[in-house]
């Protein structure tokens, strides 16, 4: 036998993993706008390097895809070459030997499937139709469009209050937003490519901190037209704002004492304090928009009354009513759902959960804030009981390694069966079947089923449930909108298409989602609700955007969010996350790539100076 | 006040000012390709590239704001070998058979491979194939595309037309037409601006020199050559001559030479139109509630593809007078041959024009009144010039010699035609004389005149008759000055349009001058020529009068119906 020895990375190993870790950085950061045929060619060619050149399928037949695939995109395609690829390819993934030429097979025959159209379109007139009219990354990925890039210069230049504004165009929340939104711009920003993403949020954060009090622009001229507006939360506020801005009357109804929706009645304080929202919201009121709070639609005023008495209407009135977990024992007391619990702390009433146990039975951002909260009201012990692996939580990671360094133990493979209860009627346990991980489906999502191991029982005085939230849309379907499930079924342009003059967006819409979307949905809602009155108002650009530096952009670590010790914030409901330093962020704002002016930016869509 | 150091040369200039400004201001001249001033400033090429102290990449200086003391080197080595490795690499994809290129030694990546002593090129050359449908006026020639941008920019930009878009991802992104349709399939007005803002060959007319030089060989053809306006203020520039030199008698010398049997000018028929669509106006004037205001001019082919296909609601807006192209060939293949006793159909009639758009005029069916094509062939000025070089025409000594009659007289009226607002000012000449039957100071409406504005607007009093009026160029000016009358905001009773930006002597068919804008100074010509010429009316064209009395009776009658005006709505842009 020869002697052993360990081995060692050799350089070019080295080389190879970065290369490697690059490619890996490189399609997400741009996958808008990319063309779906030449994607699949460069897959190809990736999955071949792979091929250790035994089998044929794969030595061979991978790079004759690959060459039919580069013969369509030089424009020489034919639409026999169609079904050639889709043979050819389920040829691959039934014969290749190893997974490297099956799943490229499999991966092939998937796309030329799925992107069918794009592949005729290439055939037939030589045209992509992939072609982004949005390059900038960040902006694209907001659904409200927010000029990213052009803040993130503003602060640069120490010019808050211009960066507020700058914000305001396409988003009136930008303090709430700088908290808690939960920054999809960021998955997009082409900083992947260099090192990591731009924290963009935190910039945000930091510009509407040092703003301060920023007065809403002045209106346009009185248009005579009166819109109301059901529901004052994110989506709400924000169609109300911009149409008040565009010069309509709006009356905004509010079924609770408080405007904020979900802002208020969701959010816990130590994410979003309530008077950063009453602030925002009162920028909002500033342009003149009215009121009415402890209005129930539908109760106090009937749909048709408040349809009729406008000229225009926007429903938006979120997603505020719980979901069972439909086992026994749910009636006890103590079992409680987590929109309640939230609402109630909302407004401002906190129980006293000293020396109980709870457990929060979900693994979203609404169980993570019932579970913090819960460990705030004094909770001895705090378990979050989740049917998949953590890895599996819809939650942000941040929010559940917050709720982890505050105390809460993730219970995770454990499927809820039946709450036990005490003599009383009192819930004592939550009885759990433990899972184990099973096959991914077709959303990439793994599945569950039940192992075979017992039964365990948790100690649970409280349990609170937070497996989604239910839509309180049945008297709107009465009224006679399109329901789907509980959603209210409008369309993209949040509108119907028997129903002239009545608007849906939000929450209740689209089933619970972000903020963000919900402050898309009422930008949306207002410009379409604009144009239905027959006018063509614009919100434009008024600030002017600084010119973009020169210097370079050497790879430099994320500043990320600090937060105040775990052992003394989790005893309040004060704000938990700490603002950037001055230092932090112009170091955090260097780093911005500048996609509006480098690049296609530059050429087309770099910047959306009105709407 | 932004102070910085270029090539060791302290600067001072405004803020904002671009690093390629400010070079300019001291002397240095930064080496641009796609770059076209407030058009096009995207950084594609990256030829402009300098290098600035203290950083690492190299910026583009044609959209880079200066900075406080910054150090800029406009010609360091680093600098010098990205230009020319980006030069060769532009060129590995495109097709350089200079030789047989219309843009030869005009060609903006020729000069700069030049200027850059590039001699080889270690890159593979592998060029697009071309795709096109070489019958169409318009020839874009993927073989030779840099992928600058230009055209896409001043379609969407100066012409709000957005014929051009790019296409494909990646390395196999290129121009094509918008939505991947076919050229002759879009609303293409054939302006010809994308062709003469094209750095390269890519963009061109399509050539018709062959199908003249054809004619001109046959002896059995008569040929018959009209010029238009604005050609006289351009012919001469890639010839080596003068603008005041290259005067049009000197053209006429030449396409004698070249062989042609009769050389007229379309100020002849510029004129005409002016009785016929001044005639016309007054007479829409006179009966103001039976008809639709404004009158817009129809001596633009480009502006009629426009509105034909971009507000086909205005179409009956148009004055069905035929352009002065068409109303010479008209001419020409009817009173012209009964005059001169020749068949019709032996005649070729050419015309020169500063225009590409023409050449798909000259196809309607419908426009036709002899019974014949009235215009045979179209050639552009370049074209001409190509004509004339490939005679081995020493056009430097060349003597001036005069048009042919009858149909080569000319007022100054009729030259301006080929500025911007100068139909307007000949219209409003004669109209004013066939009102109130009293001759105006020529230059009494020369407020029309001018490039300011998306357009300018005059109110003339004509015998207490107030009109008001509107000239437009460029066809985004001209989409705002329709979306203000349509949406009320504006009302006139008489519009002039150009589809070019400053009207003829901006035309697509003009020679090509790279980074220029020539428009304003060929118009400057033509005033000049307006100015000097003895007669400064259409209405006072001696030969214009003539064919009234001799074949068309008067302005508007039944014969000048059937000969010079038109049905715009009898032929489609889109087939």
């Amino acid at each position: 036998m020869d002697r052993l020895s360990l081995t060692n990375k050799s350089a070019s190993t080295v080389a190879l993993e970065g290369l490697a870790k690059s490619v890996g950085n490189w399609l997400p950061a741009a996958a808008q706008g990319i063309c779906p045929v030449d994607t699949v060619a460069a897959y190809i060619k990736t999955c071949l390097t792979q091929s250790c050149g035994k089998c044929v399928p794969c030595r061979v037949g991978l790079k004759k895809l690959g060459e039919i695939h580069e013969k369509i995109l030089e424009g020489n395609g034919e639409m026999q070459d169609l079904s050639l690829i889709e043979s050819t390819a389920a040829v691959i993934a039934d014969s290749a030997d190893c997974a490297i030429g099956y799943i490229a097979g499999e991966m092939a025959l998937t796309a030329v499937r799925a992107f069918r159209d794009d592949y005729e379109s290439h055939i037939r007139k030589n045209w992509c139709s992939a072609r982004e009219e949005q390059p900038v990354p960040c902006s694209a990925l907001c659904p409200a469009q927010v000029d990213i890039p052009g803040y993130i210069a503003l602060v640069s230049n120490g010019r808050y209050a211009d960066a507020i504004r700058l914000i305001r165009k396409d988003n009136p929340f930008p303090s709430v937003c700088g908290l808690i939104c939960e920054h999809p711009c960021e998955t997009g920003c082409k900083r992947n490519l260099v090192d990591d993403a731009v924290n963009i949020r935190g910039i945000k954060r930091y510009a509407a901190e040092k703003a301060g009090h920023v007065p809403a622009p002045g209106c346009g001229e009185p248009t005579g037209k009166k819109v109301a507006v059901i529901g004052a939360g994110p989506a709400g506020l924000t169609a109300a704002y911009y149409l008040a801005l565009m010069g309509h009357r709006v009356d905004v109804y509010e079924k609770r004492s408080h405007a904020g929706g979900m802002l208020r009645y969701g959010i816990p304080d130590y994410r979003l304090p309530e008077k950063t929202l009453t602030d925002e919201i009162n920028v909002i009121l500033e342009t003149g928009v009215n009121l009415h709070l402890n209005t129930d639609i539908g109760k106090d005023i009937s749909i048709t009354e408040i349809v009729e008495g406008a000229d225009a209407t926007f429903i938006t009135i979120g997603a505020h009513s719980d979901k069972k977990l439909r086992i026994d024992g749910e009636n006890l007391n103590g079992v409680i759902p987590a929109v309640s619990l939230l609402r109630k702390i909302g407004d401002g009433e906190k129980p006293d959960f000293s020396g109980k146990k709870v457990c929060v039975v979900g693994g979203g951002n609404v169980a993570m804030d019932a579970a913090r909260s819960s460990v705030r009201l004094g909770a001895e012990k705090v378990s979050i009981v989740y049917r998949r692996r953590q890895a599996d939580m819809t939650a942000l990671a941040e929010e559940v390694e917050g709720a982890i360094a505050e105390g809460c133990e993730p219970v995770t493979m454990m499927a809820p069966v039946r709450v036990e209860g005490d003599e009383n009627g009192n819930a004592k346990y939550l009885i759990c079947q433990p899972q184990i991980i099973s096959n991914i489906s077709r959303d990439g999502r793994p599945g569950v089923k039940a192992a075979d191991e017992p039964e365990v029982k948790l100690d649970a005085d409280i349990i609170i449930v937070a497996i989604g939230q239910a839509i309180e849309s049945a008297p709107f379907g009465e009224f006679g909108l399109p329901l789907k499930w509980d959603t209210i079924a409008a369309s993209d342009e949040c509108d119907f298409e028997n129903v002239p003059g009545v608007f849906c967006g939000g929450d209740c819409a689209t089933g619970p989602a972000t903020v963000i979307k919900a402050i898309a949905a009422g930008k949306v809602a207002a410009r379409n609700i604009d144009k239905y009155l027959g006018f063509d108002h614009e919100i434009k650009l008024d600030v002017e955007i600084p010119a973009p530096s020169l210097h370079d952009r050497p790879a430099c670590g994320r500043v990320t969010m600090k937060e105040r010790d775990a052992d003394e914030r989790k005893h309040d409901f004060d704000l938990m996350e700490k603002c950037m330093t001055e230092q932090e962020v112009m170091q955090e704002s260097s780093r911005c790539l500048g996609c509006d002016h480098f690049g296609y930016g530059k050429f087309r869509g770099g910047r959306c100076f009105k709407w | 006040m932004v102070n910085l150091k270029i090539d060791g040369i302290a600067v001072s200039v405004p803020e904002n000012t671009t690093i390629l400004e400010a070079a300019a201001k001291v002397g240095i001249n930064i080496p641009t390709l796609c770059y076209l001033k407030d058009l096009n400033e995207i950084g594609a090429c990256r030829i402009c590239v300098v290098e600035i102290e203290g950083t690492e990449k190299l910026r583009a200086a044609c959209n880079n704001p200066v900075e406080e003391g910054m150090v800029v080197y406009t010609d360091s080595p680093k600098v010098r070998k990205a230009r020319k490795t980006n030069l060769q690499l532009i060129l590995s994809q495109h097709d350089s058979k200079c030789t047989s290129c219309y843009r030869n030694g005009n060609c903006t990546l020729q000069s700069l491979s030049e200027k850059f002593g590039i001699t080889s090129n270690p890159f593979t050359e592998t060029p697009a194939k071309n795709n096109w449908n070489y019958e169409f006026p318009l020839i874009r020639e993927e073989s030779k595309c840099i992928k600058c941008m230009r055209c896409i920019q001043i379609c969407d930009k100066v012409q709000s037309l957005n014929i051009w878009d790019l296409k494909g991802t990646g390395s196999h992104t290129t121009v094509g037409v918008a939505g991947g349709k076919t050229i002759d399939g879009v609303h293409c007005s054939l302006c010809g601006q994308c062709i003469t803002h094209c750095p390269v060959g890519a963009l061109h007319e399509r050539d018709d020199t062959a199908k003249v030089i054809c004619a001109l060989e046959d002896e059995k053809k008569v040929t018959v050559v009209q010029i238009a306006p604005a050609v006289r203020a351009a012919w001469g520039e890639h010839l080596g001559v003068k603008r005041e030199d290259a005067t049009v008698k000197k053209l006429v010398s030449a396409l004698r030479k070249i062989g042609f049997d009769y050389i007229f000018d379309t100020n002849f028929s510029a004129d005409l139109t002016i009785m016929e669509e001044g005639s016309e106006f007054i007479e829409k004037l006179t009966h103001r509630e039976e008809n639709k205001f404004p009158m817009f001019t129809s001596c633009c082919p480009g502006w009629v593809r426009f509105i034909k296909t971009e507000y086909p609601d205005m179409v009956n807006m148009l004055s069905t007078a035929k352009s002065p192209q068409a109303m010479f060939g008209a001419v020409t293949k009817t009173y012209f041959t009964e005059k001169a006793g020749v068949a019709p159909e032996n005649i070729f009639s050419v015309s020169i024009m500063p225009c590409t758009s023409k050449k798909s005029e000259c196809d309607i069916e419908t426009l036709n009144g002899s019974g014949e094509k009235d215009v045979d062939v179209v050639l552009t000025t370049r074209e001409v010039d190509r004509l004339i070089k490939a005679s081995n025409i020493d056009v430097a000594a060349l003597e001036e010699e005069d048009f042919d009659s009858p149909l080569g007289d000319g007022s100054g009226a009729a030259v301006i035609f080929g500025a911007t607002g100068g139909v307007m000012e000949a219209a409003l000449r004669s109209a004013y004389y066939l009102v109130t039957g009293k001759k105006p100071d020529p230059d009494a409406f020369r407020s029309v005149r001018g490039f300011d504005g998306p357009w300018r607007e005059a109110q003339i009093d004509i015998d207490g008759t107030t009109v008001n009026v509107a000239v437009a160029s460029g066809l985004a000016n001209t989409r705002a000055l329709l979306e203000a009358i349509r949406a009320g905001k504006v009302s006139y009773d008489f519009v002039e349009i150009m589809a070019c930006p400053g009207g003829c002597g901006g035309g697509g068919g003009q020679p090509i001058h790279d980074g220029e804008e020539l428009a304003q100074a060929r118009d400057e010509n033509l005033y000049t020529l307006d100015k000097n010429n003895p007669v400064r009316f259409s209405h006072e064209n001696p030969a214009v009068l003539k064919v009234y009395e001799e074949y068309f009776g008067k302005p508007l009658s039944h014969k000048a119906h059937e000969l010079l005006h038109t049905d715009h709505f009898s032929w489609d842009v889109v087939k």
